[in-house]
């Protein structure tokens, strides 16, 4: 049994200690937004935050998570896809498949936050995700996009905490 | 010889349920037989929660939510919110009240295939269904209006409409869609061929660049795809192919590892597969990676990339089963006897789809009832699939069908992971079972873009005009492998030659050459081949444009004029590379150090064009700065989702230019995942400029079309910063500089 703090809601898991991060939110706590793409951290599909940094939930074993680690999945970066990211994303309409979008935008949201204006360098540096439909130009866009827009509204790019209720397909 | 890999595709079409036919092609029959179209109309969503619909793409609510139902898949090409558009436009509703409703193929199929074919492949989406969806929104839209004429006793021509509101000038009134909605449902549908469509050149919804529909679940983690799917009772599926195709499974030691946590048991999937079930899917992965199984690789365990490029090597020259496709003049003649010679060998190879999603399937079989849950591109392939496999009629299976994590041709005709998921679930009646493939798995049971090779020759007269030309291919066959029923011959195999024809309007050669011989020399081998975004043509398009750069430089041309000298007889794709070179500045001076190139070629009924900007560092490290693409596809239903297309087509191209290749060693796939298969990111992703050049008088495909020139222009481009062609990809193994 292991307790984590994901979205600000605490969770008791059950699951080999070696079980990686990603499917115990996949398959313990059943937030599907965060994909399984690669399992070896290379496409970033699974990407989270955790302490307000990036990481590829997949490569990460339950054991590194502490009961005190605050992780935030993508149904947890804001209410209502309120986020700027998540705002610049719909306005530049980004996604196609969407499938690595989830990932895409935690990244971006994570890149924000440290650094709230960033170069095209930086965005290079930063969003290293892979998108096989290719909306890499788009998301440049919106990067700044969601940039100037927190910049404009003063507001700090950080987290809400707001958990949905998952939709089941059944 | 290597012995075959046997396959099975899927498809259903006109009536037939058809077992072992091209998917995107939509090819011949292998066996068929009628459909059970015994559910009535009113059991297949007719009405919903009460409310009736007007006919089968469009049911408008009291609250006048406008419901258009969407039979084609969505996999981010956009065609949902271009279907909708479509019907919006001719129906005049209000965009805003807009939502869309997928149908299953079992409703498809109990309604006598109302919504039509429900494939989505081959870039058809939009055009081969629009003509039946548009007249769909205007049915609706004339029995709205009878309605509310009847309603007001006043003849239907005093009425107007806009926008969901009905008008009758002569006495001031109005009213909404949502109100006559259900009146209108009764009113006699008007025969949809008596209606007249609307001139695309009104259009005020269509052609229109409106945000897509399904954007927002995509933002938020809530949109459920296949994957994601919870089935209350499910339990979760791992597997394992043999990794040489061609080889089966002899045995696996379930004893080892029935003590791990979760496991159920291991199962033998047919004769080549074995899966672990487990109450989650991590712990079925851990399990079968430490079971132990026996293979038998059988003869293809010996067979690697260097024996096939032998075996492609001799068909560049074989006089034995060859296909001459075009013999128009004398071409060998005429390169013979012509004042200069050109020639080259070009080469491309296995390329695997890579979906972002994995392939996965769940499956729910009961005595009565087999369910599955299915990414797919082609539903009706799916429920053929799941009928065929589980053993129930078709009236007995339903297809849920979820928005795909990618497609690129990989989920159409070949459905082998839903005949996987059925035979795994047989083994557990009334347990709903979720199989995923792992990466590795993926990447290494593709059905991979065919491998090829290329032989050109070109003669050039005095005045350095190109007088014969003779193109011949060797490789891999898809028809062969998939749909043989359309090579009756065995091997004059003419999708092979995709963007070589001489017939107008799919993908036709754009280039008049009064010599010219294309020949195509079928080489098949034990790795399974399928359509690969933009299949043949981008194969054939770097053949074809690559080496027409070499010809024009050999004749001291300027690589656009020597292409327009050719093309006096296809204005279209002329007009297209105009675009492209207007656009990409072709001419004009450039930074110190980058590089332009530029190529055309048609597919799918589209015609394209690119100039592509790279420049190349001293270590030879390329960096494509700039592609600008054009496009004519006739009519464009949202021009901001086909220029999202275009991009995306880049982004799918370049990486099979400069990383994409899958080798063979062994007998199976040597690349397995992302670390040795690399993908493009967005640091490397160039600015794509898209120019659509619409001649509204035609329906041509967007999804692939413009894939087939972008690895052409960049290696034209590399062509001109070296002085050097580049002859083979992906160009990670070329040493450029």
């Amino acid at each position: 049994m292991a307790k984590l703090d994901i979205n600000g809601k605490t969770y008791d898991v059950q699951a080999e200690a070696d079980t990686p991060l990603l499917w115990v939110i996949r398959e313990q706590v059943g937030l599907t937004g965060t994909k399984y793409g690669c399992g070896i951290a290379q496409c970033g599909a699974c990407s989270v935050h955790i302490n307000g940094e990036v990481r590829r939930s997949c490569s990460m074993r339950l054991s590194d998570v502490k009961a005190t680690d605050k992780i935030i999945t993508i149904e947890g970066l804001s209410a209502n896809n309120s986020h700027p990211v998540q705002k610049a994303w719909a306005a530049v309409d980004v996604p196609q498949c969407g499938y690595c979008q989830s990932g895409q935008i935690m990244a971006a949201a994570a890149l924000l936050a440290k650094t709230p204006n960033p170069s095209d360098t930086d965005i290079d540096n930063a969003m290293t995700n892979i998108c096989r439909c290719g909306t890499y130009q788009r998301i440049r866009t919106a990067v700044h996009m969601a940039a100037d827009s927190a910049k404009r509204a003063g507001a700090q790019v950080a987290p809400v905490a707001a958990v949905k209720s998952q939709v089941e397909e059944i | 010889m290597t012995a075959r890999i046997f396959t099975k595709t899927t498809n259903l079409s006109r009536r037939k349920f058809i077992i072992g036919s091209a998917a995107a092609a939509s090819g011949g029959l292998a066996l068929g037989f009628n459909l059970p179209f015994g559910v009535k109309p009113a059991e297949a969503q007719s009405i919903v929660d009460g409310v009736p619909e007007l006919n089968a793409w469009v049911l408008i609510k009291p609250d006048e939510t406008v419901v258009i139902r969407i039979a084609r898949s969505e996999m981010g090409q956009g065609t949902l919110t271009g279907l909708a558009q479509l019907v919006a436009e001719e129906l005049e509703c209000d965009w805003k009240n807009v939502t869309t409703d997928t149908i299953t193929p079992g409703v498809n199929l109990a309604r006598k295939r109302a919504w039509g074919e429900m494939g989505t492949g081959g870039s058809r989406g939009i055009r081969t269904s629009e003509d039946y969806v548009r007249r769909g929104g205007a049915t609706a839209r004339l029995m709205l209006l009878q309605a509310a004429a009847d309603d007001w006793k006043v003849p239907v021509s005093e009425l107007t409409v806009s926008s969901g509101v009905i008008s009758h000038a002569g006495s001031n009134r109005t009213v909404s869609y949502g109100k006559v909605a259900a009146a209108a449902s009764k009113v006699p549908a008007p025969d949809p061929k008596s209606i007249k469509l609307k001139n695309p050149k009104d259009w005020k919804i269509a052609g229109k660049p409106l945000k897509r529909l399904d954007t927002e679940g995509k933002l938020d983690g809530s949109l459920v795809y296949a994957i994601d799917v919870k089935v209350p009772g499910m339990l979760h599926a791992a597997i394992k192919d043999c990794p040489v195709f061609g080889g089966k499974l002899v045995s696996f030691d379930e004893a080892k590892i029935s003590r791990m946590p979760g496991v159920r048991r291991a199962v033998r999937v047919n004769e080549s597969a074995v899966a672990v079930v487990a109450d989650t899917w991590w712990r079925a992965k851990v399990a079968l990676d430490a079971l132990p199984i026996v293979w038998d690789e059988g003869p293809n365990a010996t067979r690697n990339s260097a024996q096939i490029a032998e075996q492609l090597k001799e068909g560049l020259t074989a006089t034995q089963q060859v296909y001459a496709f075009r013999n128009e003049g004398d071409a060998l003649k005429a390169i013979n006897g012509a004042a200069k010679k050109v020639e080259a060998v070009y080469s491309t190879p296995y390329l695997s789809h890579s979906t972002m999603e994995p392939m996965n399937c769940t499956v729910k079989l009961s005595a009565d009832k087999a369910e599955a849950w299915v990414p797919t591109q082609n539903a009706e392939a799916s429920l053929a699939a799941l009928s065929e496999q589980s053993g129930l009629p078709l009236n007995k299976c339903e297809v849920y069908r979820h928005v795909l994590g990618g497609g690129f041709g990989r989920r159409g005709g070949n459905q082998d992971y839903v005949r996987q998921a059925v035979n795994i679930a047989k083994q557990f009646p009334d347990v709903p079972i979720k199989l995923i493939w792992s990466r590795e798995e993926d990447m290494q049971h593709d059905f991979y873009r065919p491998i090829s090779q290329c032989r050109l020759s070109a003669g050039l007269d005095e005045s350095g005009k190109l007088v014969g030309l003779h193109v011949r291919v060797s490789g891999q066959s898809i028809n062969a492998l998939v749909n043989p029923s359309a090579i009756p011959e065995g091997y004059k195999d003419e999708r092979q030659l995709q963007g070589y024809t001489d017939k107008p309007g799919d993908a036709q050669l754009g280039y008049t050459v009064p010599n010219l011989l294309i020949e195509y020399a079928m080489r098949n081998t034990h790795v399974p081949v399928g359509p690969w975004r933009g299949v043949n043509t981008n194969q054939n398009g770097v053949y074809m444009e690559c080496f027409i750069e070499e010809v024009a430089r050999a004749a001291g041309a300027d690589s656009l004029e020597f292409r327009r000298a050719m093309m006096s007889k296809h204005p279209k794709h002329l007009a297209v590379l105009n675009a492209a070179a207007e656009k990409g500045n072709w001419g004009k001076p450039l930074p110190a150090g980058v590089h332009r190139g530029i190529a055309q070629f048609m597919g799918y009924g589209s015609y394209s064009a690119a100039v592509a900007e790279v420049s190349l560092a001293k270590d030879g490290k390329l960096k494509v700065h700039r592609l600008v693409l054009a496009l004519d596809c006739g009519h464009a239903v949202n021009p901001d989702q086909i220029a999202a297309q275009v991009e995306g087509s880049v982004a799918y191209g370049l990486t099979a230019a400069m990383y994409g290749e899958c080798t063979v060693d062994k007998g199976r796939i040597v690349e397995s995942n992302f670390h040795n298969h690399p993908i493009l990111r967005l640091a490397e992703m160039p600015k794509v400029e898209t120019v659509i050049v619409p001649s509204y008088d035609f329906w041509g495909g967007v999804g692939e079309p413009t894939i087939c020139v972008v690895s052409p222009a960049v290696m034209n481009a590399i062509h001109a910063a070296t002085g050097k062609p580049v002859r083979s990809l992906p160009l990670k193994n070329q040493k450029l500089v």
